[in-house]
């Protein structure tokens, strides 16, 4: 690619994203995104409860810009209630209530006057189980997000191209995106929702355990495309898989809830020394499979 | 290449089966196939019952529009009949479709759980709608009759004054009672619990995932209703609806007791008098002799075939609307 090549690229994303801030401008602030990077996410004093049951205490983390931030921990510890409330998917759930802050570049995603659509726009998300528009064609469920918030653009064409070869997917649809988003395999539907997620030009995707349904081949595809995409997007991912943390994210936390009591975190950092030499015995022992 | 011909077949598989299943089996199978049974011996019936009738009109039964079932030269036919519940079906689904949409998506998408923090708006919305299912039609049929009626000519008067320029909405008689419209009304508000009660069924089968799919990329509840749960409920409220058709079509108390038979066909939904098939067999049974009863029972054939028809097209459109989800 050359340099006007990707200067003009970076225009109509640019463009694109002036449209959809201020067809949701209205009474709620924007979020102050410059439009084409990452931004840094950050969590202050994050609590959870379901109904009466507080399964998340104090969680404070940062997310920082472009970088790929592990999320590890055993089952029920609260990852996944972690990351739906970073994009505040959380609160769709009726019990569930929070206490806290998100902020996005500084601005509190749980302002009164933002709405939760614009936030989950700039905040996109992958989830476990491959959620692809099963009676949508892979075109129509790549530009859904544009779709959705009612972003015009005259280049579908290149934002399908783009989205879909950031995912890995390009090759193996590009002469069938007639076909129906259902249609594909696992591994290849779980791309289409990446693809999906990054045509809308997210700040930060969330991934919820995105290759836990996945073959070998796909998850490996699956791992390149994060760190390719970290280049322009924050990434925050749960796993299980000790082996794929240490492969792709720069940062780890590591979430703990023991006997029955919220979820905390016991320590986060540099993956490398989360792995190496972490401070708290309980991180050694769960990074080295001796509990969870 | 090996050569093909070699024959492997597939073996067949078989296994015996306990005796409690195949008295299951058999029990369910019976079931299944008496309903067969009984649909068949129903038309079987009226068929042949309705002999006379085509004997004495032929093929005019479908074209004659008059009731004159005895003297000398009886004259009868199920045109206006047909026509009149055809329309008082159309004007019972343009209201009940929109009025029962909108109420099973506040139920299933907006309605809250609990207000106040004790009442259970959701369940008493879909309990109020079950019970309206269970209200007899003749209860509608004399609300119709009592009190919307009278309450409605101001409504009818202006329709007739100022769009009565199209021929649907003129009234020649000045008379604004015992119309199609009233009729339609109440065979509307009728069917409104069935689908109502199945649309909200169909949504809240929408799958999480793909809702929590449409949130998760920006989509506002509007966006996702209409691009999620819309597509994904779409056979359901065909069937549905269709379902509710079937019961406007048949419905005959309700309608007898609103209508003035009038045997003239009559588009003008809004002026007094018109038909029905079922309300006709209401209206004349044990009237009119034998040829009269088996003119009726004709009529009823008619009305038979065609809710089966309507039924066997309803599912072919869910099926072939839930075949792209397969
Ligand atoms: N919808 C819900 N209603 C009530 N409780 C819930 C709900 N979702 C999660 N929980 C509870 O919250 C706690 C945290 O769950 P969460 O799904 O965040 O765990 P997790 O770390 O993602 O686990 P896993 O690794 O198994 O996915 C668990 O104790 C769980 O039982
Ligand atoms: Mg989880």
């Amino acid at each position: 690619m050359t340099m006007s090549d990707s200067m003009a690229n970076t225009e109509t994303v640019a463009t694109d994203r002036k449209v959809a801030s201020s067809a949701s401008a209205g009474t709620a602030p924007s979020l102050r995104i410059d439009g084409v990077s990452a931004a840094q996410l950050e969590s202050v004093g994050i609590h959870a409860w379901f109904g009466e049951r507080l399964v998340l205490e104090n969680v404070d983390l940062v997310m920082e810009r472009t970088k790929v931030t592990a999320l590890i921990g055993p089952s029920g510890c609260g990852k996944s209630t972690f990351l739906r409330i970073l994009n505040r998917m959380h609160e769709i759930v009726p019990s569930a209530s929070l206490a806290g802050r998100v902020e996005l570049d500084g601005d509190d995603i749980y302002d009164p006057n933002q709405r939760a659509a614009t936030v989950r726009r700039h905040i996109g998300m992958v989830f476990q189980r491959p959620n692809p528009f099963p009676a949508m064609s892979i075109r129509d469920n790549v530009l859904a997000g544009l779709r959705f918030n009612k972003i015009r653009s005259s280049h579908k064409d290149e934002i399908v191209e783009e989205a879909l070869v950031k995912a890995g997917l390009w090759s193996e649809v590009k002469d069938r995106q007639g076909a129906l988003g259902g249609a594909l395999s696992g591994g290849q539907q779980q791309r289409l929702c990446i693809a999906r997620a990054l045509a809308v030009k997210p700040a930060v995707l969330l991934m919820d355990e995105p290759c836990s349904a996945l073959d070998p081949g796909s998850t490996l595809r699956i791992e390149q495309t994060i760190q390719e995409i970290a280049e322009e997007v924050t990434v925050v991912i749960v796993t299980h898989n000790m082996q794929q943390a240490l492969r792709v994210s720069d940062k780890t936390a590591f979430f703990l809830a023991q006997d029955g009591n919220p979820g905390y975190i016991v320590e986060a950092g540099p993956t490398k020394e989360i792995f190496e030499s972490p401070k708290d015995p309980r991180t050694a022992d769960y990074v080295n499979g001796r509990f969870g | 290449m090996t050569n093909t011909t070699t024959t492997v077949t597939p073996i067949k598989i078989s296994s015996k089966r306990s005796a409690e299943d195949r008295a299951f089996r058999g029990l369910a199978r019976g079931a299944g196939l008496g309903t067969f049974v009984i649909l068949f011996l129903i038309g079987l019936f009226l068929l042949i019952e309705a002999i006379p009738a085509f004997r004495s009109q032929g093929l005019r039964f479908f074209t004659n529009t008059g009731w004159q079932t005895t003297g000398p030269h009886p004259t009868f036919g199920v045109l206006s009949a047909l026509t009149g519940s055809i329309i008082i079906s159309i004007i019972g689904l343009a209201v009940a479709i929109p009025v029962s949409l909108a109420t099973a998506l506040f139920i299933n998408e907006y309605a809250p759980a609990k207000v106040l923090g004790f009442v259970p708006v959701k369940n008493f919305l879909t309990a109020a709608v079950d019970l309206m299912a269970a209200v007899p039609s003749i209860i509608y049929g004399m609300w119709g009759f009592f009190v919307l009626q009278p309450h409605t000519t101001g409504l009818e008067q202006w329709l007739s004054t100022y769009l009565g320029f199209i021929p649907v909405f003129k009234s020649s008689t000045g008379l604004y009672t015992s119309s199609f419209l009233i009729c339609g009304i109440i065979v509307g508000i009728m069917c409104m619990p069935i689908i109502t009660s199945l649309c909200r069924e169909v949504f809240s089968l929408t799958p999480n995932g793909e809702r929590e799919g449409a949130m998760s990329l920006g989509a506002s509840r509007a966006r996702v209703i209409r691009d999620v749960v819309f597509p994904f409920a779409k056979g359901g409220v065909i069937g549905s609806i269709m379902l509710g058709l079937g019961r406007a079509l048949g419905e005959a108390i309700a309608v007898a007791i609103i209508i003035s038979l009038a045997f003239p066909i009559n588009f003008h939904i809004l002026q007094a008098g018109g038909n029905s098939i079922a309300a006709l067999i209401a209206l004349n049974w044990g009237s009119g002799g034998s040829l009269g009863t088996s003119a009726l029972l004709a009529a009823g054939l008619v009305l038979f075939a065609i809710t089966l028809i309507i039924n066997m097209v309803a599912s072919r459109i869910v099926n072939a609307s839930m075949a792209d989800r397969r």
